[in-house]
């Protein structure tokens, strides 16, 4: 095990997929001489070489679709976006390219690729940067949408993701690159997609969050310690495929359920767990499955009123106070 | 030798216009008759494909779009004599022709048409997603444009590896506003990528002719702003299409570098079955008829005393498309199992 920040974990799955296939490569904006945007990529140019740490010009769509094409002819390319905001000018080549070609070809055809950036909010960047993109993403058949809260889990799943035969969208957070934690050096280690972790055990009320958001319930939860409400934390670490197994199991043993993500209320990831929930584990329910979301507006950039936007602790808390009739 | 083209060239523009002898010069036409008799079946067999095809959606054998390749043959054709079997190429939603040319069967083709299991894309695909992995015939698609970076793709793979496999992707005039067309082209000038980029300017875009969709007329300028090399041709010829590519795909093999190549041409069906074509007038489309590529090569093969083969390849098309037809229509439907594992590789993700 060694301490590593959010960001180092990342950089070390792709440096050791990296040394272990040439076919992996890195392309993407100011990720070879600049060292990375959010400095992820920090030193893979000078040890990789510009064949396979690949600055690319502002062009997303562009090399998106590049991309796809190589991963189509046996590459196993990792793409990074400045954040996932920008990947909005290459949605068509996400949406038409990547997630339809396996199917339109009748099955002929594998696209093993890696799309990964920050997302969600950051600090003040106004409303063209602050999207949570897993919500579009994940709505689509044919692409896998992971959202790790946890530097081992960083590690764990973009090795997962590199080595699995579909497009798969890594979304990071740039207010997590920080983040310490102990990660395992051993090079065979993985976490396999669609598996949730507990990360705090309860017994009163089932937070289920991911990314930014689990550290975000875990200040909720201590709070909620001290009123005498135990809360269980799933992080699910991979919204598709979706560990909805674990989910029941935590809500069968609470009764209640708060679903707690960044991005806007309307359908959405939420929404999928709370329709989950309610289908699979219905008799269990004491309360209704409640969500604590960024609010149903563009993200405005005073501090403020961005503050009031994005889901705090205390709007996880209000909502775990409704689903236990204490508000 | 230089392909630049002169402006004085760019300003030559329709169809039968006078193009400098450099331009319009045919060359190697001395080529072997066996070429140009298997070139010509090729164009033949695509042609009957298709009139079939169009038959078969009159009578709501086929459904969706039909995008019909009749008049544009000797450019797929031509192409594919010029290229590789391992090297890739990629088209847009008007794909039967250059899938049959790379190789595919008709029965696989038709079949596809028909949404049966039996089809290049298991019955998934349909008329615009043909693909046929094993002829290198990567696909199909339905987005204008948006194949275009996929292309560059296939040949930045290529280079990654060191091999010198080259990728040929074709798209309409029609194409060339668009942003992946020119993310695509900035890529493969910037990355010195072994491509060629073959705009079949067929002159409508739909319905809208080229003079009200680009300030320009000449698309090949298009490659000056990237620094890549260019050609362009009017489609007289199957054998000039070959060695006219041919030139471009040598400097693709051999210097790693990518060209613009515009292609004049026209097509004699409407952009699709459900266009009458009502922008055009009759006698338009009757004079371009005159020109029909496929039928000037059995002119001159008749005249160079071919009629005995031409006859036969008559007789055997005929029979491989009537084989076609027959295959589809009798071939399974696919069941809905073929869906989950064609959506993901390994275990579906929900």
């Amino acid at each position: 095990m060694t301490v590593l920040r959010y960001r180092e974990a990342v950089r070390a799955a792709m440096i050791e997929e990296m040394e272990r296939d040439e076919r992996v490569y890195l392309v993407g904006e100011e990720v070879g001489h600049y060292q990375g945007a959010y400095k992820v990529t920090e030193g893979m140019l000078d040890k990789f070489g510009s064949r396979r740490v690949i600055d690319a010009p502002i062009t997303e769509s562009g090399f998106t679709g590049i991309s796809i094409g190589a991963a189509m002819v046996g590459l196993r390319p990792i793409v990074e976006y400045m954040t996932w905001n920008f990947s909005a000018v290459a949605f068509d080549q996400i949406l038409n390219n990547a997630a339809k070609l396996r199917q339109m070809s009748g099955g002929q055809l594998t696209i093993p690729l890696v799309l990964r950036a920050p997302n969600g909010s950051a600090r003040q960047v106004g409303s063209q940067h602050s999207h949570s993109m897993e919500h579009f993403y994940a709505h689509i058949p044919g692409l896998k949408v992971l959202a790790p809260a946890m530097p081992a889990d960083a590690k764990g799943l973009l090795k997962s993701a590199i080595r699995d035969d579909n497009p798969v969208l890594f979304m990071e957070s740039e207010t997590l690159y920080g983040v310490k934690g102990e990660v395992p050096d051993d090079p065979d280690f993985i976490v396999p997609l669609g598996v949730a972790s507990i990360v705090r055990e309860g017994t009163d009320v089932s937070i289920i969050a991911w990314s930014r958001m689990v550290h975000v319930a875990l200040e909720a939860a201590a709070e909620l310690e001290k009123e005498g409400i135990s809360a269980e934390i799933v992080d699910l670490r991979s919204l598709r495929p979706l560990d909805e197994e674990t989910v029941v199991r935590s809500v069968t043993k609470t009764h209640r359920a708060v679903v707690a993500h960044e991005g806007w209320p309307y359908g959405g990831v939420g929404a999928e767990v709370a329709d989950r929930i309610q289908r699979l584990a219905f008799d269990e329910l004491d309360a209704p499955v409640l969500r604590a979301t960024t609010l149903d507006v563009p993200m405005p950039y005073n501090a403020r009123l961005e503050q009031y936007v994005i889901p705090q602790a205390a709007r996880i808390i209000e909502n775990v106070h409704r689903v236990l009739y204490k508000s | 030798m230089s392909l630049t083209i002169t402006p004085t060239a760019a300003l030559a523009t329709v169809w039968n216009a006078v193009l400098p002898p450099e331009i319009s010069a045919m060359t190697t036409l001395t080529n072997g008759d066996d070429l140009h008799l298997s070139l010509y079946r090729k164009m033949f067999q695509i042609r009957r494909f298709e009139e079939e095809a169009a038959r078969a959606y009159a009578q709501s054998k086929i459904g969706g779009f039909l995008h019909l390749y009749i008049g544009q043959e000797p450019i797929a054709v031509g192409a594919s004599a010029a290229l590789r079997p391992d090297d890739y190429v990629m088209t847009t939603y008007r794909d039967h022709g250059l899938a049959l040319a790379r190789g595919m069967t008709p029965r696989a083709a038709m079949a596809e048409l028909y949404g049966k299991v039996t089809g290049c894309s298991k019955g998934l695909g349909g008329s615009m997603h043909f693909f046929d992995k094993e002829h290198n015939m990567l696909g199909g698609y339905g987005i204008v444009g948006g194949h275009i970076p996929i292309a560059v793709g296939t040949a930045f793979a290529s280079k990654y590896r060191g091999e010198d496999r080259v990728s040929m992707v074709f798209f309409g005039e029609g194409a060339v506003s668009i942003g992946d067309f020119h993310e695509g082209m900035s890529l493969a000038a910037l990355w010195k990528l072994p491509i060629v980029f073959v705009c079949e300017n067929n002159e409508y875009a739909m319905g809208t002719p080229l003079s009200r969709t680009l300030s320009v007329e000449d698309v090949s300028l298009k490659a000056l702003a990237y620094g890549m090399e260019r050609d362009r041709f009017n489609s007289e010829h199957v054998l000039q299409v070959r060695d006219r590519l041919g030139e471009a795909i040598a400097r693709a093999r051999t210097h790693s570098e990518p060209t613009l190549v515009e292609i004049r041409t026209y097509r004699f069906r409407g952009h699709s079955m459900s266009d009458p074509g009502k922008y055009r007038t009759k006698e338009e489309l009757e004079e371009r008829k005159k020109k029909d590529v496929l039928l000037r090569s059995r002119i001159e093969l008749e005249e160079k005393g071919h009629k005995a083969a031409l006859e036969a390849i008559d007789k055997e098309v005929e029979d491989e498309i009537a084989d076609a037809v027959r295959f589809a229509e009798e071939s399974p439907e696919p069941g809905p199992e073929v869906l989950e594992p064609t959506t993901y590789a390994g275990p579906f993700a929900r």
